[in-house]
């Protein structure tokens, strides 16, 4: 099986600090892979550079067989790339239905129909459980639903690649558990990158782990191996609260 | 702008069409000729409103896609000779191709730059035509002479000079950029708009090509603008720098700022409104720019939604 | 005359235009620089101080260096009440909204330029220079009251730059000016610094606007062209940098003078304008700044 994205030798640098230092990555279709690692370890960088919101200093970054590396956001999220904010922004003054609109009629391919879009739309905030809020602006829900629209937005784009960004920050537990359901149903069809704080939330999702130090990749495992793992233990895990 | 109540906005538009035509009938003569010609203005909001209140690009440069429209048509009759449909069309042309070179290079500033830009590319098409007075007039302008101003179908012919053709022809202009604008604000590129001035990282994380999407609001917005431009030229026979000139690239935000921003029947009201108060305080005063100053202050400390966006947040939220 | 006589005198016509230029431009630069505020109502702050000018002198009468002298002090001090008004009422409410600003201040624009037609009239009126020594060169007579604006305008620029650099009231406005939530947590009291430097930028106008009325003329309309020139100043010199804008006004008062001695006006303003323009599209920290970031 061809792997969905590699990079290869990828390096960011900002003024002297080196966010991201050389990482080789690959992940394979259909996988749920958490990416961990202390605060400042070059996660969101890495990320970043993914969704094509930063250039890098050096590398190359292939998807699905194409290197992506020079193309702009907006044609990679057309390839399949989507991005879920950490700092939730979603569009505030929009109904949650037009904030999932816009992505959905987008990947619409019977263009012009008004029914196909209510539905694809429909569906998103289905999934995530705010269909009867839709007519709600973005900006008037909990937080909680808010962190709910952003997914919702991500899955209408019909992504190959979610890249989830520390989506349960600021969830209560109940919400945790129902956004654990969702992140499996959605790795039905769909390649999960997840970077992650909550460690049980990463043990329970994760197929593997990548951990980052210093914006390099550490470790890389199964969950069982990561946490035996004594490097990891001593930069991260050790430190954890 | 959701899916919410189309029919009702629809209605609503299609009424103030009605209620415009009906007052041709009752208006005495000189609120008449004063209504057309804040019909043809209002599509110049309209222009204006479609990047402003839409995409949130602030210009202060639109005198020049009037200007375009203007000189594009009435050059077009007076110098070359050209009939009125052609004249309406080169108007047009050149008000689309202006458009389409400003946003490529205004488009690559944002913010306060993007203002100053538009300012100074607007002053170099004013100053252009004063440069060029053998052609254009210079600051004196030209007059489209009244035996050019017909339109001929055929056997019959239509008189753009008689006050009521005028008006209806006013009136048809209006009615249509109107309805368009309905149909392009409530449609997926209005979203995509909208998306944009709300916060244009995300939209582009959302996979659209903002760059495309604002050059494309800003052909539009200058094509309207330059439309309403070659109307003026044909209707009221009066080509003049004065309107390509600064002035009137404020003229069109204060007008729009009035009667709401990224409301469809905003620019209308806007424009109506100040044109009413100019009419009486000129009985006054030669310095009615005045007015112009105050008003503008005050919508941005105590009213910056305007009338109708005021009225939607407060009563009418389904009003697009 | 020969040609280098002629470009001498060209020189000095520019040298002259620069020195004016550059203390208007500061004015619009400094407001720029720490509030971030585009004043598009700069101009008409230019235009009071040479209105008041007029209205000073000649209410005063006598010898001709006596009224001028008061209008010196007088008429930049009354602009910059006016302009710290302005800021408090309208600048201030829309917290420093660099779009709303914007369009507050060509409300302004319209107030101050439509008041002074109402109370001042149409006339162009003129300022009668405070001494009429003529410096004789060897090819040409030149107005040393002419000269005497160049050394005024450098002194005052000098002065600015110090005040900016030595003194405690500079190091707050550079503070507010590099990030004004951290000075307003030091206890820097950020809005009056604000108050002040939209005053000061509307008196150095004021100011430049004094020195030259009495070879220009007191109008109504006279704002417009210095509001133009001090916009390219400040864009063409890197905005908020003293330095540089000190330098794009001599460039820009110098090469005014001699383009203006081989093409039209109008062409020479529309080639400047054109200019400029793709300066800030395609270069927007200036010719003489540095990328920030």
């Amino acid at each position: 099986m061809t792997p969905l994205l590699t990079t290869k030798g990828l390096s960011c640098s900002f003024g002297g600090l080196r966010a991201v230092d050389n990482v080789d990555f690959t992940l394979m279709p259909g996988e749920i892979r958490a990416v961990i690692g202390p605060n400042g370890a070059g996660k969101t960088t890495f990320v970043s550079l993914v969704s094509g919101r930063i250039q890098p200093s050096s590398g190359a970054i292939v998807f699905d067989g194409a290197d992506i590396t020079g193309l702009p956001t907006y044609a990679r999220v057309r390839r399949g790339i989507a991005y879920t904010f950490q700092i939730t922004s979603v569009f505030a003054n929009l109904s949650a239905y037009d904030n999932v609109a816009l992505p959905a009629q987008l990947t619409l391919s019977d263009s012009r129909s008004m029914g196909a879009l209510r539905a694809g739309v429909m569906t998103a905030l289905e999934r995530t459980g705010l269909a009867d809020r839709a007519h709600m602006p973005a900006g008037q829900l909990s937080y909680g639903h808010q962190r709910l629209l952003e997914v919702a937005m991500g899955l209408a784009l019909k992504p190959r690649l979610l890249i989830l960004d520390e989506p349960t920050q600021g969830l209560a537990d109940s919400e945790i558990d129902n956004f654990i359901e969702l992140v499996r149903d959605i790795a039905k069809n769909a390649t999960v990158l997840l970077i992650e704080h909550n460690m049980p939330v990463v043990m329970q999702l994760a197929d593997r782990i990548t951990v980052f130090n210093a914006g390099r990749i550490l470790a890389e495992g199964t969950p069982e191996a990561i946490r035996e793992d004594a490097a990891v233990q001593d930069a991260y895990l050790g430190t954890a609260p | 702008m959701s899916e919410a109540s189309p029919a009702k906005a629809y209605a609503l538009h299609l009424g103030v069409i009605a209620l415009l035509f009906v007052l041709s009938f009752l208006l005495p003569d000189y609120y008449h000729g004063l209504l057309a010609r804040i019909m043809v203005l209002a599509v110049f909001a309209m222009g204006y409103n479609m990047l402003f209140g839409y995409v949130g690009l602030l210009s202060l440069g639109h005198a020049m896609f009037f200007g375009a429209g203007l000189y594009g048509a009435g050059l077009a009759v007076i110098q070359l000779g050209w009939s009125v449909p052609a004249a309406f069309a080169a108007g047009l042309g050149c008000g689309a191709v202006l458009s389409l070179i400003i946003g490529l290079l205004a488009l690559r500033t944002t913010g306060v730059a993007f203002m100053i830009v538009t300012m100074m590319f607007a002053q170099v098409v004013y100053l252009a035509i004063l440069y060029f007075a053998a052609w254009t007039g210079g600051d004196q302008g030209m007059v489209v002479p009244q035996p050019t101003r017909v339109l001929t179908f055929g056997a019959t012919s239509l008189d753009l000079t008689n006050p009521t053709v005028r008006y209806m022809a006013a009136l048809g202009l209006f009615s249509l950029v109107l309805l368009i604008t309905l149909a392009v604000v409530r449609s997926r590129y209005g979203r995509v708009l909208v998306a944009i001035r709300e916060n244009e990282e995300r939209t582009k994380m959302l996979g659209y090509d903002t760059f495309s999407n604002k050059l494309a609001a800003v052909i539009v917005s200058g094509t309207i603008c330059a439309t309403s431009g070659a109307a003026y030229a044909l209707l009221f026979g009066y080509v003049g720098s004065s309107f390509a000139s600064v002035q009137y690239s404020i003229l069109p935000l204060l007008w729009v700022l009035l009667g709401g921003a990224a409301t469809t029947l905003g620019p209308l009201l806007g424009t109506l409104f100040m044109y009413y108060v100019i009419d009486v305080t000129s009985g006054y005063t030669s310095a009615y720019l005045l007015i112009v100053g105050v008003a503008l202050i005050l919508l941005v400390l105590f009213f910056p939604k305007g009338i109708l966006g005021t009225v939607r947040q407060r009563w009418l939220g389904w009003l697009p | 005359m020969h040609f280098g006589p002629h470009l001498l005198l060209a020189a000095l016509e520019g040298l002259v235009t620069s020195a004016v230029l550059a203390l208007t431009a500061l004015g619009l630069s400094l407001v720029f620089g720490v509030m971030r505020v585009v004043n598009v109502a700069h101009g008409e702050f230019f235009m009071l101080g040479a209105v008041l000018a007029w209205a000073i002198t000649s209410a005063i009468g006598g010898h001709p260096a006596l009224g001028f002298l008061a209008a010196l002090v007088i008429a930049p001090l009354i602009v910059g009440a006016i302009a710290l008004v302005a800021e408090r009422l309208v600048l201030r409410r829309l917290n420093y909204n660099p779009e709303a600003t914007i369009v507050a201040t060509i409300g302004m624009l319209y107030i101050i330029q439509q008041l002074a037609l109402t109370f001042y009239g149409p006339e162009a009126r003129p300022v009668e220079p405070p001494f009429s020594y003529r410096i004789l060169l060897p090819w040409f007579g030149y107005s040393g009251y002419k000269l005497s604006i160049i050394a005024a305008s450098a002194l005052l620029l000098i002065a600015t730059w110090l005040v900016l650099t030595r003194t405690r009231i500079g190091l707050i406005m550079r503070a507010t000016q590099y990030d004004s939530e951290t000075a307003q947590a030091f206890g820097i009291p950020v809005g009056r610094v604000y108050g002040g430097v939209f005053a000061l930028g509307a008196m150095l106008a004021a100011i430049a606007a004094v020195l030259i009325v009495p070879i220009s003329q007191a109008h109504y309309l006279m704002g417009q062209d210095p509001l133009l020139l001090s916009f390219i100043v400040v864009i063409i010199g890197g905005l908020g940098s003293l330095r540089g804008t000190v330098v794009a006004a001599v460039l820009i008062g110098l090469s005014d003078g001699i383009i203006s001695m081989f093409f039209s006006p109008t062409l020479a303003k529309i080639i400047a304008t054109l200019l400029v323009a793709m300066v800030l599209v395609f270069r927007p920290q200036g010719l003489f700044g540095t990328a920030s970031r």
